[in-house]
């Protein structure tokens, strides 16, 4: 079991709020990642789940009982630390098994439990190797290996992808959502890379500024932004957002338009402008134009297209992926 | 980095600093090569480069001085104030390095400053607390003396060198189940032993070196190398091959300590600020 | 990292050190300073207030002065020949050497020697009048040999401390030396520098720190100066060589004077903390760095 509980959690460093007051339902099993700009509290808190930080006020309940007061050694979770955090001095088998030895395992079922994990986790030719004659994927392995052995309550990731290039990032992706499909215990994952929450979560968590924007799936987040600040950070490439008489005529403050909603064209449209940058992907291309009056706007088309940097054209929103917001930002229905 | 040097600019380099070196160094060689002659060698004019290799001093000191005695007062002292001193330097510095409040570096200097206090600033009641309290020319009081000027400096070079260890892996261990006590022993402790040792060696230095207390708190039962030197300071006649082979004695030990822990003395001494 | 309660175990951790040291610091000054307005006489049972007698007697005391000049001027005599010898011959072993390792190892030695051994080698094996090795090298040129402890008692204890403590100012500033980045010291070659110039201009001020930090911590240590005069002069010839540390220890356990050692121990508290304030300082500063 493992569902962890914030009841108006609030959190100061000397004074200076970063968390104002978070209350959140984790389900048991659920993989719920926390995204939002860095410096916006994510870690502060995953570690006052963790318990290495204490609430300033608040509750902080695993599976209903209050923990709050407890230390990071009894609430049962294990962590996974972006710069990995392994012991330089113990083997890989000594690290993974060092949460068992904390635990005073007779030595039999952690040789059986640190040999499992191993094998799970491709580490078994590893395991008498330092942490220093490991690549940057096989330390990453064995961070997770030793928050597995104990079987936690719940897994906390902070950034636990930043250290790696961008093709083992993709691949530790998917190592640790089919981990969440097999152990199906509860992981809470921090992170700054909206890709990464898009791809594993099964509920987002997004923050800013210490405050928690919104919360819900992927796909809601994507379709139902709360906001302007949610609409922005979830999608890439960045949603457009136009002010003044474009988004008069919609009766709104402001309007959004993902890059991926916008039509591209060289005869007519709402808005015109001339093309900018255009990057190449392959099989898209992102075209960045000058709009007169309403700035720089992104466009996503398919496959090749042969549009010319200062050629004029136009843009035209798809009227049934437009997004209003009011003067402070909040989403209009 | 890698330019190339004429080796005719190498060489001479290399003789200037031989002969900074040896000339620096002479004074040791000097007293090593005289501890080995007889006494009329030792004054023989021109003086007698190559002695005759004879071990009749040191054979001499120990029966008439008892140097071993001596030996093992400096041994116990230095070693055993060190410690001491790491004993309770440890879960203080860790307690600075890894728990910061915005007065720990207040504090630090503060215990930085006691060291500065001059020994003669207190001798007078150190004296008489001393005798008062029988702990005059005992191992065990000067134990406690040298503890207690060189716990500042423990503390200070174990402090810089927690600092450098990443505070992630502490709470990794924490986050892992261990109790504080655990945490210690089984992960701070071992990362930090490279530290810890020249901590240790650097401090056993400066305490057999000590030559203030050692001297004016101990008559004889408990002088250690320091004050047994100093008896040899007002000589009955000339006896140089065996003040060589006394003072050879009392530097050795020491001067193979001091080479092997060189590259820490400027970290430890200068307490981090020059690297 | 900082839970309530790993702040108060990091307390109850720090309290062992802070306690013993607060005792170490309070009782001794305490009773310095009681005593020092003592008429107290080791030989003589009764004791009575004095007042500022002490003070009166021990600051005028033609050895006061004295010993105030002479400790200033061994710190600064010591520090002079350290600083600057110290930077030459750390440009020295900077440069590519054969047996680099041996030199260094050579040139650190007489930082391990204890000062009573360090101090009657000199005496002994280097400045004996009659058997020196200085005395018969001058001998060989047909000088007269110089009576090193008779006619320059404090110079002589100066170029022994000075032996002494040039191998710790050489290790610090060769360290602050070879941290200084080579493409620095080329781009200023492409520039158009020359040697002294290179070295005015960046070497020099590149081993600020370093210096600071020999002068501060040397001084420290030098103001204590105790085994070499002992050894050597005892103080003398006069008050020649005695230094204010030397001066305490003999009206303390020579004269049997606590009142006078004791305030004359205030004095030399009150000095070293002036010399203090300014180290803090600069190793305060560099704390973080
Ligand atoms: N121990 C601390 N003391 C003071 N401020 C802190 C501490 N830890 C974090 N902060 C501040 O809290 C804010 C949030 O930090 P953090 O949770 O690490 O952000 P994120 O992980 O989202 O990048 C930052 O402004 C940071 O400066
Ligand atoms: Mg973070």
């Amino acid at each position: 079991m493992g569902s962890i509980t914030l009841e108006h959690v609030h959190k100061s460093f000397g004074g200076h709020p970063v968390i104002p007051d978070a209350s959140l339902q984790i389900e048991d099993g659920e993989f719920v990642v926390f995204v939002g700009p860095s410096g916006c509290g994510k870690s502060t808190l995953l570690r006052l789940i963790a318990g290495l930080e204490d609430t300033t006020s608040g509750i902080i309940r695993l599976d209903g009982e209050d923990v709050t007061d407890q230390g990071p050694a009894s609430r049962g979770l294990a962590m996974v630390f972006q710069s990995y955090a392994l012991y330089p001095h113990m083997t890989v088998r000594q690290n993974i098994g060092f949460p068992l030895k904390m635990a005073n395992t007779d030595k039999a079922t952690a040789e059986r439990k640190v040999a499992d994990a191993a094998r799970v986790l491709n580490l078994t030719d590893y395991l008498d190797r330092k942490p220093r004659e490991l690549s940057g994927g096989q330390r990453q392995r064995v961070a997770i290996g030793r928050a597995i052995v104990r079987q936690p309550k719940a897994f906390l990731f902070d950034e636990p992808l930043s250290n790696l290039d961008a093709a083992l990032r993709v691949n530790m992706r998917i190592e640790i959502t089919e981990l969440h499909q097999q152990l199906k215990t509860t992981m809470v994952y921090v992170t700054h890379d909206q890709v990464e929450a898009m791809t594993m979560a099964d509920k987002i968590v997004v923050l800013n500024a210490g405050r928690i924007e919104q919360v819900g799936s992927p796909m809601e987040l994507y379709r139902n932004p709360a906001n302007k600040f949610v609409a922005g950070f979830i999608g890439s490439p960045r949603m457009n957002f136009l002010e003044g008489p474009a988004a008069d005529k919609y009766r709104a403050a402001t309007i959004g338009v993902r890059p991926e909603h916008m039509r591209i064209s060289r005869e007519s449209g709402e808005w015109a402008g001339r093309v900018g940058v255009a990057e190449h992907l392959g099989s898209d291309t992102f075209f960045h134009i000058h709009v007169d009056g309403a700035g720089m706007q992104t466009v996503r088309t398919e496959g090749e297209k042969d549009f010319a940097p200062g050629d004029p054209v136009w843009l035209s929103p798809d009227p049934s992926h437009i997004y209003r917001f009011d003067q402070s930002g909040l989403a209009l229905r | 980095m890698a330019r190339q040097v004429s080796t005719r600019r190498k060489l001479a380099f290399t003789a200037l600093a031989w002969i900074v070196a040896l000339i620096l160094f002479f004074p040791i060689l000097w007293t090593i090569l005289t501890s080995f002659k007889t006494e009329q060698e030792a004054i023989a004019s021109p003086p007698m480069i190559i002695p005759s290799w004879t071990i009749e001093n040191y054979i001499e000191v120990q029966i008439r001085s008892d140097y071993f005695r001596h030996f093992f007062n400096s041994v116990w002292i230095s070693v055993g104030s060190t410690l001491i001193a790491l004993l309770i330097a440890i879960p203080s510095a860790w307690a600075m390095a890894f728990t910061p409040t915005p007065r720990t570096k207040d504090v630090l200097m503060w215990m930085l400053s006691t060291k500065m206090m001059p020994a003669v600033g207190v001798l007078v009641p150190m004296y008489l607390i001393f005798r008062d309290t029988g702990a005059l020319d005992t191992v065990w009081g000067l134990t406690i003396v040298l503890t207690l000027i060189n716990l500042p400096i423990v503390i200070w070079m174990l402090y810089t060198y927690f600092r450098e260890i990443p505070v992630d892996i502490l709470e990794a261990a924490r986050m892992d189940g261990a109790i504080l006590w655990k945490e210690l022993v089984y992960v701070l402790v071992p990362m930090a032993v490279p530290g810890i040792a020249s901590t240790l060696l650097l401090n056993v230095i400066l305490a057999w070196n000590e030559a203030f207390w050692t001297i004016n708190l101990t008559a004889s039962k408990a002088a250690p190398l320091t004050a047994f030197i100093s008896s040899f300071s007002s000589p009955q006649g000339l006896f140089w091959a065996k003040l060589s082979a006394a003072s050879t004695l009392a530097i050795a030990p020491i001067l193979v300590l001091g080479w092997l822990s060189q590259k820490q003395l400027v970290r430890g001494l200068t307490f981090g600020a020059v690297k | 990292m900082a839970t309530r309660e790993s702040r108060t175990l990091a307390r109850i951790m720090m309290a062992p050190s802070v306690i013993v040291l607060l005792i170490w610091m309070i009782v001794p000054l305490v009773l310095t300073l009681w005593f020092s307005f003592q008429n107290y006489n080791l030989l003589n049972p009764i004791t009575s207030f004095a007042g500022l007698l002490n003070y009166q007697f021990f600051v005028t005391d033609p050895a006061f002065l004295q010993s105030i000049g002479n400790t200033l001027l061994l710190v600064g005599g010591v520090l002079l020949i350290t600083v600057v010898g110290g930077i030459l011959l750390a440009l020295l072993l900077d440069q590519p050497i054969f047996g680099q390792g041996i030199v260094r190892i050579l040139v650190i030695s007489p930082f391990f020697i204890m000062p009573p051994v360090a101090a009657l080698i000199w005496k002994n094996m280097l400045m004996h009048p009659g058997y020196g090795i200085f005395a018969r090298i001058a001998e060989t040129f047909g000088f007269q040999p110089v009576d090193w402890f008779a006619q320059f008692p404090l110079f002589s204890i100066i170029l022994i401390v000075a032996w002494q403590w040039l191998p710790f100012a050489t290790l610090i500033l060769l360290t602050a030396l070879q941290s200084l980045s080579e493409e620095q010291k080329e781009a200023a070659e492409m520039d158009g520098a020359n040697a002294l110039r290179r070295f005015i201009y960046i070497v020099l001020p590149h081993l600020a720190r370093a210096i600071t930090v020999v002068i501060l911590i040397q001084t420290i240590f030098l103001l204590g100066i105790f085994a070499e005069v002992l050894v050597t002069t005892n103080g003398g010839p006069g008050y020649n060589s005695t230094n204010l540390a030397f001066l305490v220890y003999r009206t303390a356990l020579l004269s049997f004077d606590v009142g006078g050692a004791s305030a004359g121990g205030v004095i030399a508290v009150i000095l070293a903390n002036i010399v203090a304030i300014f180290l803090m300082r600069a190793v305060g500063r560099n704390l973080d760095a």
